[in-house]
């Protein structure tokens, strides 16, 4: 079974059509990487996905619940409790972090599992341990975010999001913040995610990582998903004149 | 004035204090919380309340505590007069003659002329902190699930508390010097104290010391907003 479904979904932001006519699915286990140009609707289309942005219409399913739907040309939202569960679904991991400054590290990772899946605090805690130590953050978790590097402050923010236990974990340019030196601890851990049959979507500018961590690739431009297939097979032997003129500007590709 | 007299005006102002901290503790008490409420009324979506709480806060600021002050206190009296003079008598003007010959009844107009006055601006402030807070902020703790409230009082609050504390602290200073103006109702504060001195012993003496009256609570305030302050230096 498909872990998400998006079927013809379309957004418009005033008179710019943002996205138009998408269609992809996602598997259980499945590493998606969606690249394209600024502007293409990469970002758009996480955050359609996301319930952060409404979309104009098509339909889109995660782990066998309807979420959106269009009937007779309007687009109609699944009742909110429904798209409350299907929030619990889906984690996101934003390209700016977005922790609370004012909660530690390790109250960052509890806030929901101690307040929305209302886990007891000392298995919120625990949970939190096996992740700070996995993201090899352990001996930080009194500190604030503003006394982490910008890698460590990622890193907490997938923990923070793995805290929930997510069927899918969506990845807003995760590194596009970040200085060069500091991607590699970040890529480092979506690969060990990957290891670990996490499904995940990833918004990337980072080639080399989204041919080597993914399975799928989606490449993106104005609004249309123009190719996507195996890695491999889109980054070393494209066939599609936009595909290959994007990719040429990624030299090492 | 001799040394003796300095002596006695401060014993006599130091009598009329409490009376000073008491307007000054109520406003706080209850023009924070109802500032807070304010402000989410102005952020209402719902267009007619937002207008409403825009011509309030419009009044509030734009026309002078003294004259609310007044205002304030001369309303039910004028009511009960009115409403007697036209014939018409009654349990609810009863009440209201029985609530304004009451013990209490300067000092409640007071605290709601001022709690109103000082709601209008702290909620102008209140307003520019929730708006200052990056809506990030709401974007992740929307998909970490958290409820609206939870947003509220768990992420956003916490963050507009910090940022809105050297902007308050301002406006409590103001407050500090602004329960003088209560002495317009010759409610029996310090600075009425020092004006009814000052005619006494023919001196300027007493406004001098009432004046530093204000400045040592003003300057206990400063400090108490630069621990404030400190306290939430933790993060940026």
């Amino acid at each position: 079974m498909a872990i998400l479904e998006v079927k013809n979904l379309s957004k418009t932001f005033g008179d710019l059509k943002v996205l138009k006519d998408i269609s992809f699915s996602v598997e259980e286990g499945q590493v998606v990487s969606v690249i394209g140009p600024s502007g293409s609707g990469k970002s758009t289309l996480l955050r359609c996905i996301n319930q952060l942005e409404h979309a104009d219409g098509g339909e889109i399913n995660v782990c066998g619940m309807n979420m959106l739907r269009t009937e007779n040309g309007k687009a109609i939202y699944a009742p909110k409790k429904t798209l409350r569960e299907i929030r619990l679904k889906i984690g996101l991991v934003f390209q700016n972090f977005n922790l609370f400054p004012h909660m530690s590290v390790m109250q960052n990772i509890i806030e929901a599992p101690f307040r929305v899946l209302k886990q007891p605090k000392q298995d919120a805690i625990k949970t939190a341990q096996e992740l700070i130590g996995k993201m090899g953050l352990t001996g930080k978790e009194k500190s604030y975010p503003c006394e982490l590097s910008g890698g460590q402050q990622q890193r907490v923010s997938i923990a923070r999001a793995l805290a929930l236990k997510p069927d899918v974990l969506f990845f807003d340019e995760p590194t596009s913040a970040l200085d060069p030196e500091l991607t590699g601890e970040i890529l480092k851990v979506i690969k060990e995610l990957a290891e670990e049959k996490m499904t995940m979507v990833i918004v990337t500018h980072e080639m080399e990582f989204a041919r080597d961590v993914s399975n799928h690739v989606i490449f993106m431009d104005g609004g249309f998903i123009v190719e996507e297939g195996d890695p491999a097979e889109l980054f070393g032997n494209t066939q599609n004149e936009r595909t290959k003129q994007f990719l040429k500007r990624y030299k090492g590709v | 004035m001799s040394f003796d007299d300095i002596k006695n005006v401060s014993k006599i102002l130091m009598e009329y204090l409490p009376n000073t901290l008491k307007l000054f503790f109520f406003t706080l008490l209850f023009s924070i919380p109802l500032g807070v409420i304010v402000a989410w009324l102005k952020k209402c979506r719902f267009k007619p309340v937002s207008w409403l709480t825009n011509i309030y806060i419009l009044i509030m600021r734009g026309t002078p505590l003294m004259l609310q002050i007044v205002a304030a206190y001369y309303a039910i009296p004028m009511l009960v007069k009115n409403a007697r003079d036209s014939g018409s008598t009654g349990g609810f003007i009863e009440v209201l003659d029985d609530f304004m010959h009451s013990e209490n009844y300067m000092f409640i107009t007071l605290i709601v002329a001022f709690s109103l006055n000082y709601a209008a601006y702290f909620a102008e402030i209140f307003r520019g902190g929730i708006e200052s807070i990056p809506v990030g902020q709401y974007e992740a703790a929307q998909m970490l699930g958290l409820t609206r409230m939870q947003t509220f009082f768990r992420v956003i609050l916490p963050q507009v508390i910090k940022r809105v504390i050297p902007a308050t602290g301002n406006e409590v200073i103001v407050l500090v010097k602004d329960t003088s103006l209560a002495t317009i109702i010759a409610y029996a504060e310090i600075m009425l104290k020092a004006k009814q001195m000052m005619n006494t012993y023919s001196s300027i003496m007493p406004l001098f010391i009432a004046g530093l009256f204000y400045f040592v609570l003003n300057a206990i305030v400063t400090i108490a907003f630069h621990f404030l302050e400190k306290h939430y230096n933790y993060y940026k």
